[in-house]
């Protein structure tokens, strides 16, 4: 029902909407709450567990009943408080948890049921037998007892994240937030003042309060627009501070476009704001009482009672009774009063409450009970002359105030229990550089808010080094908050403390009585407070029964530990800016436009993105392309893109002792022009990395790493130098990104190359593993002559813009010569035939002896590695060592993967006799092809082991073979 | 959580790899026996207070720190390059 | 062919425009990596004027004159942009040829630090981060070179191969902020 003359909605702007497909009307600056009431409409959804019917509780983001659906299809939003929902035109939303039908909701029987469902039941009832707990309790649960659903569908909207800093984070907008943010701002500081609400203004828009003789909110809204004014402030609306963290961060949820159709800009974004000093001025919570049926729809907190009318123009009903224990509620009775509406009965739990002229007050009485399934219709009062029927179809509820400390203890600080107040507040320093004031400091009264506000501006600015500016403290009521506990109402049936979860009173003294004592316990067992709303509307009433049923005082019961986040955050929010191609970046060669328009399909290695394969017409598989590139490596000359490789410069006059503190093997040596390569132990004995390290000057290096392990390496290397050789006077920086690097490889990449460069190769100059300055149609060049496919090869690097460019013209030359680009499959056969090693060998758990490479561990010199690897079982010829496999019985199959036993041997865990690592079909040799590891397996070279693969069932007789299957001599890529 | 680098200055953790403590900087001698070897590779204490660890400045500019900072308050209390910790 | 054609690392990928925000491509520019040896920043500094007329700046500083800038680039490393390296600087530093390492390119538009400021963890208040500042700090997931070049202008730099996820970052977080309007 609207309020005549009430309100800050804009009555010149009407919106409309739905509510399960029935249309309303409603006013720019409603809440979907607000504008459901206005309509008259009550019930809006269903409980969690006992599917009872549950109407508006809250006017904020601590609602537990009206959850609502908004949306469809991929946008379907579940779960939206619609306390919090901003009304806008064509606004469509659904109720949730029913079935078929809010009104008629068939899984309500479980209401009727409810004495089989309290606490514990579905742990001691589903118990047995335990298979089917998976297959059909849970499920089953799950459909009945639930919340709004997902679409299913891919997430259509987009979500942000972003960054911020300031030197004050001001945490609410209400009187003690405002002050605080005014006091700051004026002083020059870096402010952030953020508001869960769309509007600024927190308490005072919902109250009739005067602040500095003026309307509390009229009072605000000036105190914004200076606000608004100052560059050093940002006004942050609609965005909940989520969690607080380590060294002054937090996390802060905006809701960007929930309130306006679906727009271009992102739905949430998730900030996480750096803050040198924070102030909490986050208010406070209401707490309802718990008595039988006090969830009927239409029962309130009294605070939300008077927001909607007071700031909404909206009374939630036609005849309102108050139901209160402390002297906040009357504040109801009166605004209401004063609005127009009747109030039926205003029943005071306290003998001494106060009088308000115009409304019946009952004192020292209580409600016990509320009839009206779908809608309040009639409380019932009992006082010390017996129990009376009032009907009213509306209560406002207030059992006291919660401050609103949540974020206070996400560091795992603890509040204190205050009695004045009946509720906990927080204790100074529970969040270093976070001040708590006003409401959620246990301070109620305005007048309390503005000076604690102000005086924690003071208190950051001079932390800040600011000096404070002129602030003066408007007037306000001073009011003093007085209460006398009521947690819950005597009496029979089912009075409930968390709405959201279903939990009764009586489902927290049967934890008791099952011993869960601990508010830990109790919470886990009841499942109070573990709802979206955590508990905001009934944790302190919940550990208020198990304290009086279990003996104890409230303090000694403690509270359960609130962590972030203090509203739901959706998972896309968290981690915005992750979908898609933010996900990871995507690294491309210069080579890429060109192997595309090859047709090559692109694998993904690290972040890189190479060919798999070329393929040619005709080709129907990528065996055949592999096949054939392999041959034409072998016959002709080949192309193929390594610029993935890592490649760091490394100068200094000590680049050489430091490369051999590095590598097992000595770099010191090496002559000026000439290329060698490099094995890398980590500390622990087992090998990093491998690759090639050229001698480009007497005090200048070129290393290359695998491209898997580029970023390690680089790693490695500064830690190796900054924490263990400081002294040394070497420099290094990455150059992978400057230089295009193309392996020329096969017997012909010397007739390509002569006729390629500016000038022909000299032969003697260019010995395997040379390496030196060239040019290339006039562009500075580098060329190696190393070989990772076992032939007479090269790599021509040039700087990155020439990249394309020489890449097609690589091609061209080849593609005259009979050859062409070869791809990863290729690369891989071409390596595994020669026995090269990569990370499938290196990987982590193998030492250079396992890889056959222990004499490359120098003796003469210490490097990094070196005393680990020496430890006896690094060195014991029982080792797993690298072996080649061919496959010699019918079947011919090689696994990568599998397991090796001996061939009489049962293939189980005890006989393992090592794995395979590698495998291909060798087109040079005709049969499959293998790396593996082998226990003692040099030694046995020519025997049979068995090669298992349990996943796919397959076994293959195997001979044992030296690890290079072609040309072990080397000739082909030394002549 | 924020770290103090020495050059770049207040950092997100997220420019930081971690790791572990900085008794990494004090590597054995080659002889100095498989104790002290064992003791420097794998065995790191697991301190309820104040610690030492090495950080790594991936993300910025590259310098290896030590940050000193306790594991039971969170409290970070200083850093300082590597290369002038030992 | 008788000549290998060059391509910038942004090749086809820019410019991009969204509300008031223009991402475009730096103009090509010889890039060398300056790394000084022990004791030797000093006289690094004093060949660098003498050469190319400025001096080294400072931690997350930049120096410039006449089109020639030098950046800090991290721990022991400074970028000279814009001039190939005078011979006079090896004796100093290592001295690394990286024009064609990094994809480099300027956002442009007022509010650009708040398109930043969705992919980068870090304070670029104009009081505390000014023109001529410098840092580097990982942008998305990419190491970054970020230099404020005017009051609504940044330059920034990562790795040549990474450029498609530079602009694909950058023209979503510029869309994004471009549509709050």
């Amino acid at each position: 029902m609207r309020l005549a003359n009430r309100g800050m909605v804009d009555r010149n702007a009407p919106v409309t909407f739905t509510f399960d497909g029935v249309g309303h009307s409603g006013f720019e600056g409603d809440t979907l709450a607000s504008a459901l009431l206005a309509n008259g409409v009550r019930l809006v959804g269903r409980s969690f567990k006992y599917h009872r019917p549950r109407g508006i509780l809250t006017a904020g983001s601590e609602e537990p009943n009206a959850l609502v659906t908004l949306g469809s299809g991929a946008r379907q939003d579940p779960n939206v408080r619609a306390t919090q929902q901003e009304l806008y035109e064509g606004l469509a939303a659904q109720s949730q948890n029913r079935w078929p039908s809010l009104d008629w909701d068939l899984l309500a029987l479980n209401d009727l049921a409810a004495p089989f469902f309290g606490a514990g039941f579905y742990y001691k009832t589903f118990m047995w037998p335990k298979a089917f707990w998976e297959k059909l309790y849970e499920p089953a649960i799950r459909r009945a007892a639930g919340l709004g659903a997902l679409s299913g569908l891919n997430n259509a909207d987009t979500y942000e994240r972003a960054f911020a800093f300031c030197d004050l984070l001001v945490i609410g907008s209400g009187p003690a937030g405002l002050m605080a943010a005014l006091g700051a701002a004026r002083a020059g500081a870096d402010v952030i003042l953020a508001e869960e609400d769309f509007r600024m203004g927190g308490r005072l828009l919902a109250e009739t309060h005067e602040v500095d003789g003026k309307p509390g909110h009229l009072w605000a809204a000036g105190l914004l627009d200076e606000l608004a004014s100052m560059d050093n402030v940002r006004l942050m609306t609609r965005t909940t501070v989520t969690g607080a963290y380590d060294q002054g961060t937090y996390g802060a949820l905006e809701r960007v476009s929930h309130h306006v159709p679906r727009s271009r800009a992102p739905l949430e974004c998730f900030w996480r704001i750096v803050a040198k000093r924070a102030i909490l001025a986050a208010g406070a919570l209401e707490r309802p009482v718990a008595f039988r049926n006090n969830d009927r729809p239409g029962i309130m907190t009294a605070s939300a009672v008077r927001a909607y009318a007071n700031r909404w123009g909206v009374s939630p009903g036609k005849a309102v009774s108050v139901f209160t224990n402390n002297d906040d509620g009357y504040r109801t009775a009166r605004d209401l009063v004063a609005a127009g509406v009747h109030v039926a009965a205003l029943i005071d739990s306290r003998h001494d409450g106060p009088d308000l002229p115009g409304v019946h007050v009952i004192k020292g009485a209580q409600v016990c009970d509320a009839a009206g399934r779908k809608g309040l219709e009639s409380i019932t009062i009992r006082t010390h002359r017996g129990e009376e029927k009032l009907l009213t179809d509306c209560l406002a509820m207030s059992g006291g105030w919660n401050p609103t400390l949540h974020l206070t203890c996400h560091m795992n600080g603890r509040p204190a229990w205050r009695e004045d107040i009946q509720g906990f507040a927080p204790v100074p320093g529970m969040i270093p550089g976070l001040q708590a004031v006003g409401a959620c400091n246990g301070s109620f009264s305005t007048a309390a808010c503005l000076r604690e506000g102000a005086e924690a501006a003071e208190d950051a600015l001079e932390a800040l080094g600011f000096k404070p500016a002129a602030l003066e403290l408007p007037q306000a009521e001073d009011d003093p908050f007085r209460i006398a506990p009521l947690w819950s109402v005597e009496g029979k049936g089912r009075a409930w403390l968390d709405f959201q979860n279903d939990v009764t009173v009586k489902d927290v003294k049967q934890a008791a009585v099952e011993n869960f004592r601990s508010v830990e316990h109790m919470k886990r067992y009841t499942t109070q407070g573990m709802a979206t709303d955590q508990g905001k509307n009934s944790n302190v009433a919940a550990l208020a029964v198990l304290a009086d049923v279990t003996g104890r005082a409230i303090p000694e019961t403690g509270t359960t530990t609130f962590r972030p986040p203090f509203v739901p955050v959706s998972i896309a929010a968290m981690g915005a800016g992750a979908q898609g191609k933010g996900f990871a970046p995507q690294r491309f060669t210069t080579s890429h436009k060109a192997s595309i328009e090859r047709g090559a399909p692109m694998i993904e290695a690290g972040l890189w993105y190479r060919p798999s394969y070329f393929p040619a017409p005709g080709e129907s598989n990528w065996r055949q392309a592999c096949d054939r590139e392999v041959k034409m490596v072998r016959e002709t000359v080949g192309i193929c893109d390594v610029s993935t490789l890592g490649k760091i410069d490394i100068q200094g006059p000590d680049a050489a002792a430091f490369l051999d503190f590095v590598y097992t093997n000595t770099f010191s040596t090496l002559k000026v022009g000439r290329t060698r390569y490099g094995l890398m132990l980590r500390e622990d004995g087992f090998v990093m990395d491998d690759g090639t390290c050229a001698r480009l000057g007497e005090t200048h290096f070129l290393m290359t790493t695998t491209t898997a392990a580029a970023g390690e390496v680089m790693r490695h290397l500064e830690f190796v130098h900054q924490c263990l050789r400081p002294e040394l006077d070497v420099v290094f920086t990455s150059v992978t990104e400057q230089w295009a690097q193309f392996a020329v490889a096969g017997p012909k990449s010397r007739d390509l190359l002569d006729a390629l460069l500016d000038k022909p190769l000299n032969g003697p100059d260019w010995p395997f593993m040379a390496c030196g300055p060239v040019t290339v149609m006039g562009v500075k060049a580098r060329l190696f002559r190393i070989s990772f496919s076992g032939e007479h090869a090269y790599e021509l690097a040039v700087p990155a813009r020439y990249g394309d460019a020489l890449f097609r013209e690589l091609l061209a030359r080849a593609g005259a010569l009979g050859g062409g680009p070869y791809g990863m499959e290729a690369l891989n056969v071409l390596r595994i035939e020669k026995g090269f090693i990569t990370h499938s060998e290196i990987h982590g758990r193998t030492t250079a002896y396992d890889v056959g490479l222990g004499k490359m561990v120098s003796e003469k010199k210490d490097c990094i590695g070196k005393t680990m690897s020496e430890r006896d079982g690094l060195i014991d010829p029982m080792r797993e060592r690298l072996v080649g496999l061919k496959p010699v019985g019918a079947v011919k199959q090689v696994i990568a993967g599998a397991h090796l036993f001996e061939v009489d041997d049962a293939p189980v865990r005890e006989n393992d006799k090592g794995y395979v690592t590698s495998v291909c079909y060798s087109p040079t040799l005709g049969h499959m092809l293998a790396l593996a590891f082998l226990k003692n397996g040099p030694e046995r070279i020519g025997e049979r082991v068995k090669m298992v693969d349990h996943v796919r069932k397959i076994e293959a007789l195997c001979e044992v073979v030296h690890p290079i299957a072609f040309d072990p001599e080397g000739g082909r890529m030394r002549d | 959580m924020r770290l103090p680098c020495p050059i770049c200055g207040e950092r997100d953790r997220r420019e930081f790899y971690y790791r572990g403590a900085a008794l990494a900087l004090h590597r054995p001698d080659p002889d100095a026996g498989d104790e002290a070897w064992a003791d420097y590779v794998h065995l790191r204490d697991n301190p309820a207070g104040v610690t030492r660890d090495l950080w790594y400045h991936e993300g910025g500019c590259s310098a290896w720190i030590v940050v000193t900072r306790n594991t039971v308050t969170h409290e970070v209390l200083g850093a300082e390059l590597a290369e002038g910790a030992r | 062919m008788t000549e290998l054609l060059a391509k910038t690392a942004c090749d086809g990928l820019l410019s991009v425009t969204a509300g008031p925000f223009t991402l475009s491509e730096e103009p090509v520019a010889p890039l060398t990596s300056l790394m000084p040896y022990k004791g030797r920043d000093k006289a690094l500094s004093a060949a660098l004027e003498a050469a190319h007329g400025v001096k080294l700046p400072g931690v997350n500083r930049s120096t410039s004159k006449a089109g020639i800038s030098v950046l800090w680039f991290g721990r022991g490393q400074f970028l000279l942009v814009g001039a190939g390296p005078d011979g006079s600087l090896a004796e100093h530093a290592a001295v690394v040829d990286q024009s064609d390492a990094w994809a480099r390119v300027r956002l442009e538009g007022a509010g650009a630090d708040q398109v930043l400021a969705r992919l980068l963890p870090v304070d670029l208040r104009a009081a505390s981060f000014k023109r001529g500042h410098t840092l580097r700090s990982p942008l998305g997931h990419m190491m970054a070179s970020v230099t404020r070049t005017g009051v609504n202008a940044f330059s920034i730099a990562v790795f040549r191969s990474m450029a498609a996820t530079l602009v694909h970052d950058l023209k979503t977080a510029m869309e994004g902020v471009a549509a709050r309007g």
